[in-house]
């Protein structure tokens, strides 16, 4: 026993620096591999082990966004691409919240509306592709519909699932106080429901992006989809890169928007934010 | 006055939750409802709440019948139930939405005062521990100033030493409107220090078996050997409700009813 003690007392300092090392270090780890990669692929390409042509270095890629940049060509891909996200998450978001939020609350709609929703869900989004371009035809408004398409069912399903999930305790609470159906539903299930609420955006978010790239490939002249398609058919796999790589940007851009934007009305809750880490 | 009449309940899976539960309560009154498990407390409270309504016979709150949760009546239930994302302040008034902003916020200002958390004010409800995120929840419940106030074991949660601190703050707050407090326990000591009557019920059905009337002075000194002979009561009558063999006191109308058909 008393050879431990020593010990013990030594361990103080360490764990605070342990807490430093979790805190800073551990998601810098998560960059040495990938840095790693780009380095040495930037390497046997200059050393001349590749010609790079297929599988272009790095500095390949930054240099075609540079140039798509410079020629204002990129600004326009990335407007339109967005633009097309941007209606298409906004329609998926009012339809399955509304349809959502009706299937939550009113279990004799859901019983009429769920299982044909959860049918539709069934269907591979890509499936209706074809119908989409013989209704709608082949621009704007077919991609923009099956970007809403696919961004709906997760809303749906997040705000179903977040309504009849609410706490009967809490709701009685509300009941105690005699409130009105409309003050229930504003002071009771919308703060109730806000935290699995912004999960659901952020997961449609993440699909309305999936999808733009699909509803793009169909056929566009601009957009960073068309970039994509227009790489491959010219053989310029740096454009392609360059392409994916804004794609990456703009997913973690918007994302964090919407992450950001709910920070403040979520303070409250015991697992958002800074206590989620380790 | 809160009557009872003949209160019953059945649920709809066919549970017979309370038979005929009768009792006239005066504005004041400190009534503690004890009894084992499944006699039907926990129903009793509910109906006269108006969450659930009785499937037979009346709550009468100075004529009125209560079917659905009224003005005049409060509860506290096992848990706090405070809404997360609200701060302690807002918790505290979230029953006075229809007041003057002013207004609010003095009456919450005093109600925190008078609970002993003026600095929890605007602390999320996850940053107190449970003794004191009940004290929110009873201070919740009075600052509508309700006739009366029904709890639904609100101590049950909380380690021993927090529990009496609250019993007694209880009292002190008691004291200041009057309110009726109807408490559900299972704390024969709980029952003997806040009650005037002591309601023991009997499970299958739920019914009235035996009430004790607890004449003691307040405050109460739970070491003092009165307090002890109230408590050995309150055991007997408990342990004779849970005793098939014992027959219930009104048995014999029973019969005759039985008799008849």
């Amino acid at each position: 026993m008393t050879v431990d003690l020593p010990v013990l007392e030594q361990t103080a300092a360490p764990r605070a620096a342990s807490a430093r090392w979790s805190r800073y270090a551990r998601p810098a780890l998560g960059l040495v591999l990938p840095v790693a990669c780009a380095l040495g692929w930037e390497l046997v390409v200059d050393l001349g082990y590749s010609n790079g042509r297929l599988v272009p270095p790095p500095s390949k890629v930054f240099e075609t966004i540079v140039e798509l940049g410079k020629s204002g060509e990129l600004t326009r891909h990335i407007l339109a691409t967005l633009w097309r996200v941007g209606a298409g998450f906004a329609l998926g978001v009012i339809a399955g919240t509304i349809l959502g939020a009706i299937s939550g609350y009113w279990s004799f709609a859901r019983r009429l509306l769920d299982p044909t929703v959860q049918a539709m869900r069934a269907i591979p989004s890509l499936a209706w592709v074809p119908l989409f371009v013989l209704w709608l035809g082949i621009f704007e408004t077919s991609k923009i519909v099956l970007i809403a398409v696919g961004v709906f069912f997760p809303i749906y399903l997040g705000v179903m699932g977040a309504i009849l999930s609410v706490d009967r305790k809490i709701v009685e609470v509300g009941r105690v106080f005699r409130l009105s159906g409309p003050a229930m539903i504003r002071r009771i299930l919308l703060p109730a429901v806000l935290p699995a609420y912004v999960v659901a955006l952020r997961v449609g978010l993440g699909l309305g992006w999936m999808f733009v790239v699909a509803a793009e490939l169909i056929g566009a002249s601009e957009g960073l989809g068309y970039l994509l398609l227009d790489g491959q058919q010219l053989g310029k796999p740096a454009q392609i890169l360059a392409a994916i790589v804004i794609f990456a940007i703009l997913g973690k851009l918007t994302d964090w928007l919407i992450e950001a934007a709910a920070a403040p009305l979520l303070r409250w809750q015991d697992a958002f934010g800074a206590r989620g880490g380790v | 006055m809160l009557a009872l009449k003949e209160v019953g309940k059945t649920y709809p899976n066919g549970v017979h939750a309370l038979e005929r539960f009768s009792a006239e309560i005066q504005l004041g009154e400190i009534i503690a409802i004890i009894g084992g498990s499944g006699c039907g407390k926990s129903t009793l409270l509910r109906a006269i709440a108006g969450l659930d309504r009785a499937t037979s016979g009346a709550v009468i709150l100075d004529n009125a019948v209560i079917t659905s949760p009224h003005a005049k009546i409060g509860i506290i239930f096992q848990e706090p139930r405070l809404l997360p994302w609200l701060t302690v302040a807002d918790n505290i008034g979230f029953g006075l939405a229809d007041l003057p902003a002013e207004v609010r916020r003095e009456r919450i200002a005093a109600a925190l005062a008078r609970v002993g958390l003026a600095d929890k004010a605007n602390a999320w409800p996850r940053e107190l521990s449970g003794g004191q995120a009940q004290r929110v929840a009873i201070a919740r419940a009075l600052v509508p100033q309700p006739e009366v106030l029904l709890l639904d074991e609100p101590f049950s949660a909380l380690d021993a030493f927090t529990r009496r601190d609250l019993q007694d703050h209880l009292l002190d707050l008691w004291a200041d409107t009057r309110p009726t407090l109807i408490l559900v326990t299972h704390d024969v000591d709980e029952a003997v220090v806040l009650a005037d009557r002591v309601l023991v019920m009997r499970p299958r059905p739920g019914r009235l078996f035996q009430e004790i009337t607890i004449n003691l002075a307040r405050p109460r000194d739970r070491k003092s050997e009165l307090f002890d002979n109230f408590k050995r009561r309150v055991l007997t009558a408990l342990d004779r409700s849970l005793d098939r063999a014992v027959r219930d006191p009104a048995d014999k109308s029973n019969a005759g009813e039985a008799m008849w058909w």
